[in-house]
């Protein structure tokens, strides 16, 4: 398929990384915990990615991209628990259709939010996220499985390496793909001038709802992929806080970049969890001192992101 | 044939009646000026065709149908385009790709020929970039394609704009003020410019312009406005003797 052959650069070197992976994992040279965090880094990119669709290539500011992760991984956890899947072949209509939900709400949430600008489509986006929050405390109304505030236990551990990375590594070629055609020309040109894009004939509110609903359906994947790999989800990891985690990678990463996304996931993830371990139990608060200095380091050094020097 | 007829056109903003019952006709292959004293509502004229305001009263004929109350965008594909008062590129993005998203509005793939790079995804795209190429050669951008636009010198910022708009091959071109902001000289280079392209692409041209050598030297028709209205319509010759016009421009001559 011309799909693989045109990404060949791409999926060469990560097939060897899956190979390096699968050895390390393989035997046991680190600890189950090293390998969790691995395929959870995985998660935290593509959902990243996801963001940087809606925010650093379209320029939305979005508040609540965490909602939409959770969506992803409630309705996953849903319909695999309820359905009785436990396979991988059976779990990957179910990752299919929680993605596609995903993006189905951001699609019909972004009809009436999508117009506002800048700031107002933050404080939108964010109420969105709180609402989501509250929706999910209280979700053992709606079916004692889901759990509400005591959380949603019991989901099949279905995620491993092979599928957490190549669902990555194609929805990323995917996303490279849809960026360097006609469509990601479209959403720079928004984010740039949204009257001028006008002008030459781009439907801008369209564009906005498709990045928007892409972006979501990326989260979405990464949310199933995130319910399947932990087991256990509570409404708190899917918040405000965890939206800003993705808001500081695709910032780090820079704005419109698909690599610096991919090492700032990397960082991000390494950095928290690296942290974890190399302080000790009683100093692990510190954690919270050293990544706001690092943060703050960063962004003198390079305010345009890891990867890009200018604007 | 009439390529674009305004028909008593209306538009007011809260107390300021902007635009109070103009009417005008441009015949293909004319080139017509708008000219008129600050806040006489030229702008708003081109923010009306161009479907940027929709207009409280009156219509807007393209080829004898009504675009009045379109929305921006969909105008590119009728043929028609238009540059801005105050530069609107794409800043943070290259020269080149500034041309290519205006060609590829028109091209058509859909998004699953995009993922899988289907064949019509090549074939579009590399039409759309050797047009680009030509058009950028055209306006004398070669070498620079790779620059993003904000870093370019004024008036090539103002000649890749309209590079942009001629890029969506429209039959009607609404250029405003081209020459803000250039020096003689300059406005000379882009008198050129304009007949140059005016001859390559085929087009039928309105152009706002406060440069009287500019607008008077390109122009068959002139359309002078004031407070809204038209006020004396001819080719240049007439209207630089207008009675109205000098009264426009220079006030009325005390009793």
């Amino acid at each position: 398929m011309k799909f693989f052959w045109e990404a060949r650069k791409v999926i060469l070197p990560a097939v060897l990384v899956y190979l390096v992976l699968k050895a390390i994992f393989g035997f046991h040279l680190v600890s189950g915990y090293i390998e969790q965090i691995t395929l959870f880094s995985f998660i935290v990119i593509l959902t990243s990615l996801g963001l940087n669709v809606i925010y650093g290539y379209t320029g939305q500011f979005s508040l609540g991209h965490a909602a939409f992760y959770g969506i992803g991984a409630y309705i996953s956890a849903y319909l695999s628990k309820s359905l009785g899947v436990e396979s991988i072949l059976g779990f990957i209509p179910v990752l299919f259709l929680s993605g596609v939900s995903a993006g189905l709400v951001g699609c019909l949430i972004g009809v009436p939010i999508l117009k506002l600008r800048d700031d107002f489509l933050a404080i939108a986006t964010l109420g969105f996220g709180t609402l989501v929050r509250v929706i999910l405390d209280n979700s053992d109304r709606f079916s004692e499985i889901l759990g509400g505030s005591r959380g949603f236990v019991g989901i099949p551990r279905i995620t491993n390496l092979e599928l957490a990375f190549f669902v990555t590594v194609f929805l990323i070629l995917v996303t490279r793909n849809i960026i360097f055609s006609r469509y990601g020309l479209f959403w720079r040109c928004v984010k740039n001038d949204e009257l001028a894009s006008q002008a030459i004939g781009i439907n801008t509110s369209r564009m906005k709802l498709m990045a928007f609903s892409y972006g979501c359906f990326l989260a979405g994947i990464g949310g199933a992929l995130y319910a399947h790999l932990y087991t256990f989800l509570h409404p708190s990891n899917f918040d405000i806080l965890k939206s800003i985690d993705f808001l500081i990678i695709v910032i780090v990463g820079g704005m419109g970049s698909i690599v610096g996304t991919i090492y700032a996931g990397l960082i991000w993830v390494g950095f928290i969890e690296g942290l974890r371990i190399a302080l000790p139990a009683d100093m692990l608060d510190l954690r919270w001192v050293f990544i706001p200095l690092f943060l703050i380091g960063l962004m003198m050094w390079r305010p345009y992101g890891l990867i890009r020097k200018g604007g | 044939m009439k390529a674009l007829a305004v028909e008593n056109l209306e538009k007011g903003f809260g107390g300021v009646q902007a635009v109070d019952g103009i009417s005008f006709s441009v015949e293909e292959g004319e080139t017509v000026g708008i000219i008129g004293p600050n806040g006489a509502g030229k702008t708003t004229v081109f923010n009306l065709i161009t479907g940027f305001y929709r207009p409280d009263r009156g219509n807007i004929l393209f080829y004898g149908k009504n675009i009045a109350y379109l929305p921006p965008h969909r105008l590119p594909r009728l043929g028609i385009a238009r540059t801005f008062q105050n530069l609107r590129l794409f800043g943070k993005m290259t020269v080149f790709e500034n041309i290519l998203s205006a060609m590829l509005v028109q091209g058509r793939y859909n998004l699953f020929s995009a993922i899988f790079r289907w064949t019509d995804y090549f074939v579009t795209e590399s039409k759309a970039e050797e047009k680009a190429r030509k058009l950028i050669e055209f306006f004398n951008l070669s070498g620079k394609e790779d620059q993003s636009a904000d870093s370019l010198p004024y008036g090539e910022q103002r000649r890749l704009e309209l590079a942009r708009a001629l890029a969506l091959e429209p039959k009607v071109l609404l250029v405003d003020e081209p020459g803000a902001g250039m020096n003689p000289i300059e406005i000379q280079g882009l008198v050129q410019t304009m007949k140059e392209v005016k001859k390559q692409f085929l087009l039928t041209v309105v152009i706002i312009e406060h440069q009287m050598g500019l607008v008077m030297n390109i122009s068959d028709k002139i359309v002078v406005m004031d407070f809204g209205e038209k006020i004396a319509e001819g080719t240049p010759d007439q209207v630089k003797k207008d009675r109205k016009v000098i009264e426009a421009y220079l006030g009325e001559e005390p009793l």
